[in-house]
């Protein structure tokens, strides 16, 4: 995914993300990302909770708010 | 939060092992806009594909690199997902495509004005891809190519 990050970001279009690995994401060389407190496999949480899922989406896109350097990686 | 600690042996080994494509320095875009003026894109590695769209091959060494173009009024529950990992319990995501493609809750953060707009196009991949030669050369600068043309000013990326 970092790869793909890059070449949006090369191109003017700023990118966000979640990750339930933050360890990985920080390592790769992810601009944006919310870590969150999910198995793998659930990135936005719940099945069906649309609540949750958008709670996060707004957290995610809270991170374009930042001045950086890059990664930026928060805890949801 | 997961951690490594929680992939089965096979996994982590490959994980311990494996020599991530890693960016450096980290290409980073100030957005454009304000979130409620900006047109969004949705990018997941989640490998889903629309009805009529030919699945990803799963049996593709190194990852199949495709990827898809899926129209923003598609219906979200109709979406095939063809995801080669086992490292991720799909179970969750099966039931609901918005857990990794939530085009449902962007079309909902549209009408309510918490986005500008969302683009007409998202786009699919299939994550896991071990060998990402080709992505890094050709479909990564594609897939940027074609939202840079819809003009996106933010894309969300949520992996799978």
């Amino acid at each position: 995914m970092c790869l793909i990050a890059a070449e949006l970001e090369r191109r003017g279009i700023a990118t966000t993300s979640v990750t339930a690995l933050p360890e990985v994401t920080r390592k790769v060389g992810a601009p944006r990302a919310l870590a969150v407190p999910y198995a793998l496999g659930y990135p936005l949480g719940l099945p069906h909770d649309a609540v949750l899922q958008t709670k996060i989406l707004v957290s995610a896109f809270a991170l374009l708010r930042e001045a950086g350097p890059p990664p930026v990686v928060r805890d949801f | 939060m997961a951690t490594l600690s929680d992939l089965s042996i096979k996994n982590r080994l490959f994980m311990a092992t494996y020599r991530y494509r890693t960016v450096d320095p980290i290409p980073f875009a100030r957005p454009r806009r304000p979130l409620r003026e900006a047109r969004v894109a949705l990018v997941t590695t989640g490998a889903v594909y629309a009805p009529g769209q030919a699945p990803f091959d799963e049996g593709k060494k190194g990852g199949d690199s495709s990827f898809r173009v899926i129209p923003r009024d598609v219906d979200v529950g109709a979406l095939g997902i063809a995801h080669k990992s086992d490292a991720f319990d799909q179970t969750g995501f099966l039931a609901d495509r918005n857990l990794g493609f939530p085009l449902d809750r962007l079309r909902e953060m549209e009408a309510e004005g918490l986005i500008g707009s969302l683009a007409p196009r998202a786009l699919s991949f299939m994550g896991s891809i071990s060998a990402p030669g080709r992505l890094a050369k050709e479909t990564a600068p594609e897939a940027a190519a074609l939202l840079a043309a819809d003009g996106v000013d933010v894309a969300l990326l949520v992996p799978l």
